[in-house]
């Protein structure tokens, strides 16, 4: 089978809101076949976003904690529950077409999950799915998250794992709106050297094997 | 030919979808392939754009709702399917009555359609005093719905209120954006208990404030507008009494807090010098307000302006408002009695800020002090004058007692 073409975009550090309107603007130009598949990949600073079936309930900080430590929440269009972002995250978010052969939202979803326990591998860390709660986990810890906004097939939003994150800001919140698991970093599970840019090589790889592509550029 | 809509099939494994949010409502036009509703399934939320172009004629599943795959959503009918209300035109298709009446074609005359009006329908025809033969039917086989006889009463109600024009009249078509004000006003008389509660408040330490600042602000490119410090008192309030910014939803069973303040200010803007377009009244929302200092909000607040007036603004500028302010004063009015904006339950309405004489001590003596008028609009349903008064309190105390930090 003829595999597609891919641009995987690293972009730095980017805060939350100008990556979501950079997303908001490629997904129209994917739309309008006016650029190829892209694999964004980037870092947010400390922020805390609440997916379209967020419980409020589920920060747990207060507002006076948050405005002290300068960390909004951000209302999103992405599917899930509340999550925090950081630096140390990697965060992944494919604007891909999904049209015509690959219509099928659980299935992206499980790819998605695949990349990044094949990508952890790499570091020798076994990763798992547990059924019926999304994103990838390693034994009731939560490495990373899963959150897709789709419009006319195309994809935005993503996903975001875990690499050296500082996990006491995850006491801010109830990730996932989930109480009684809880969340890791690579760094913790792992000797190797697992810089981001590492692991971003490493996911570049096992994205395109995964969804049949063939990088076209990386900048 | 009316349409129906479905939940689709999202992928192969999923049976059901919840509609997280109608893009569009009954009565709104939409194009084919336009985003319709969204579908929120296992961390994936899908917008999903209309099959065909027309009107909404009926949405069957609520947001919060979840239904199978394959089941209908909603019914897309072209325009005149929606306000056709002349008898001759209210048989449906032949090919529709087919599928009602199933083989037995001789069965297929008008009278016989009574026999396919649901209960509720009946009854509500019976309420509104609608003769059910004269209904265009858009439901499933030309059958009549809940909503087109709500139709046909409204349009037959327009009838009465608008009688026939005085010779020699001049009639033009409404603009869209001046039906769906319309259309939104009405809505909110209807939804919201409305209520208001005026506070006199005292202007003048902000007054001299912005006096002495304006230059300063205007170098890091702001306008120290009253609006400004308006908005920030406002936000500061709402973090006292947030049910001031929540709204109430699924017919009023529920409360929702939003998780920050969105401060939608509402903006005139100009009739198009071609055509009639777009002429009305706008409001954009500053999200996030409560993340904001004077100098921040006093930028949204200016670009928000000109972009509307400039006719610049994208959709989402004018999405998820929590809470409104209105500035007729500035037009003079000393105050207003303002309708809610939906699905919100206060509005703050900021009358003419000007000099008065006013007594300022116990022995009676006047002066002159800047002040202005502020109205609270808000939903008795959910908010009590007490809790509106505590609201309206706060937003006069920070205002009065502007120090130049304490905003």
């Amino acid at each position: 089978m003829p595999s597609r073409l891919l641009e995987v975009r690293r972009l730095g550090v980017l805060p939350f809101r100008e990556a979501e309107s950079l997303q908001q603007k490629l997904v129209i130009e994917r739309q309008q076949g006016r650029v190829p598949d892209l694999l964004l990949m980037l870092e947010h600073p400390r922020v805390i976003t609440l997916g379209v079936s967020a419980n409020r309930g589920n920060v747990l900080a207060s507002e006076k904690t948050l405005l002290e430590q300068g960390i909004k929440v951000h209302q999103t269009r992405r599917g899930g529950d509340v999550t925090y972002h950081g630096p140390g995250q990697l965060i992944g978010y494919p604007i891909l077409s999904l049209k015509p052969d690959r219509c099928d939202l659980h299935r992206y979803v499980r790819d998605l999950e695949e990349v990044l326990i094949r990508t952890v591998n790499d570091f020798g860390v076994t990763a798992m799915r547990i059924p019926g709660l999304t994103g990838v986990w390693v034994g009731e810890q939560k490495l990373a998250a899963v959150g897709v906004r789709v419009s006319r097939w195309v994809t935005s939003h993503g996903f975001a794992i875990n690499i050296t994150t500082d996990l006491d800001d995850f006491s801010l919140i109830r990730p996932c709106g989930i109480s009684d698991k809880g969340v890791t970093a690579l760094v913790e599970l792992t000797d190797d050297d697992v810089s981001l840019v590492r692991v971003a090589d490493s996911l570049a790889r096992h994205f395109s094997d995964v969804f049949n592509f063939q990088v076209t550029s990386s900048s | 030919m009316p349409t129906n809509v479905v939940m689709p099939q999202l992928g192969e494994s999923i049976v059901e979808g919840t509609i997280v949010r109608w893009n569009k409502n009954v009565g709104d036009r939409v194009d084919r392939d336009e985003p319709l509703f969204e579908v929120s399934t296992d961390k994936v939320d899908a917008e999903i754009p209309s099959p065909v172009g027309g009107v909404v004629t009926e949405v069957r599943v609520e947001v919060g709702e979840t239904v199978e795959v394959d089941s209908i959503v909603a019914v897309i009918g072209t325009e005149d399917e929606q306000y056709a209300t002349n008898p001759e035109n209210s048989d449906p298709p032949s090919s529709l009555q087919n599928t009602v009446t199933g083989e037995n074609e001789n069965l297929a005359s008008s009278e016989n359609r009574t026999s396919v009006f649901s209960p509720l329908v009946r009854k509500l025809a019976e309420e509104h005093g609608v003769n059910l033969s004269a209904v265009t039917g858009t439901g499933r086989g030309g059958r009549v719905t809940k909503t087109d006889v709500l139709h046909h009463a409204e349009a037959r109600a327009q009838q009465l209120v608008t009688g026939n024009p005085l010779p020699g009249s001049r009639t033009e078509p409404l603009s869209r954006m001046r039906q769906s004000i319309a259309e939104h006003m009405v809505l909110s008389r209807r939804t919201s208990a409305h209520v208001h509660t005026v506070f006199d408040v005292d202007f003048t330490a902000i007054d001299i404030f912005r006096r002495r600042y304006r230059e300063n602000y205007a170098k890091e490119g702001a306008k120290l507008t009253y609006l400004s410090f308006i908005a920030r008192s406002v936000v500061l309030a709402i973090e006292a009494v947030p049910m001031i910014n929540a709204q109430l939803a699924n017919n009023g069973t529920e409360i929702i807090y939003p998780p920050s303040v969105n401060l939608g200010i509402a903006v005139a803007t100009e009739e198009d010098a071609v055509g009639h377009d777009d002429g009305g009244l706008i409001v954009p929302v500053i999200k996030d307000a409560s993340n904001k200092n004077i100098l921040e909000l006093s930028r949204s607040i200016e670009d928000l302006g000109t972009r509307a007036r400039d006719k610049r603004l994208v959709a989402d500028d004018v999405q998820h408002g929590t809470f409104t302010i209105t500035n007729p004063g500035v037009c003079g009015s000393i105050f207003g009695l303002p309708i809610i904006h939906q699905p919100q339950v206060a509005i703050l309405c900021v009358g003419a800020i000007e000099m008065r004489p006013v007594v300022v001590d116990d022995d009676g003596t006047i002066k002159a002090r800047v002040r202005s008028y502020l109205t609270l609009g808000f939903d008795h349903r959910l908010i009590d004058g007490a809790i509106a008064d505590r609201f309206m309190a706060k937003v006069k105390s920070n205002l009065e007692q502007f120090d130049g930090k304490s905003l």
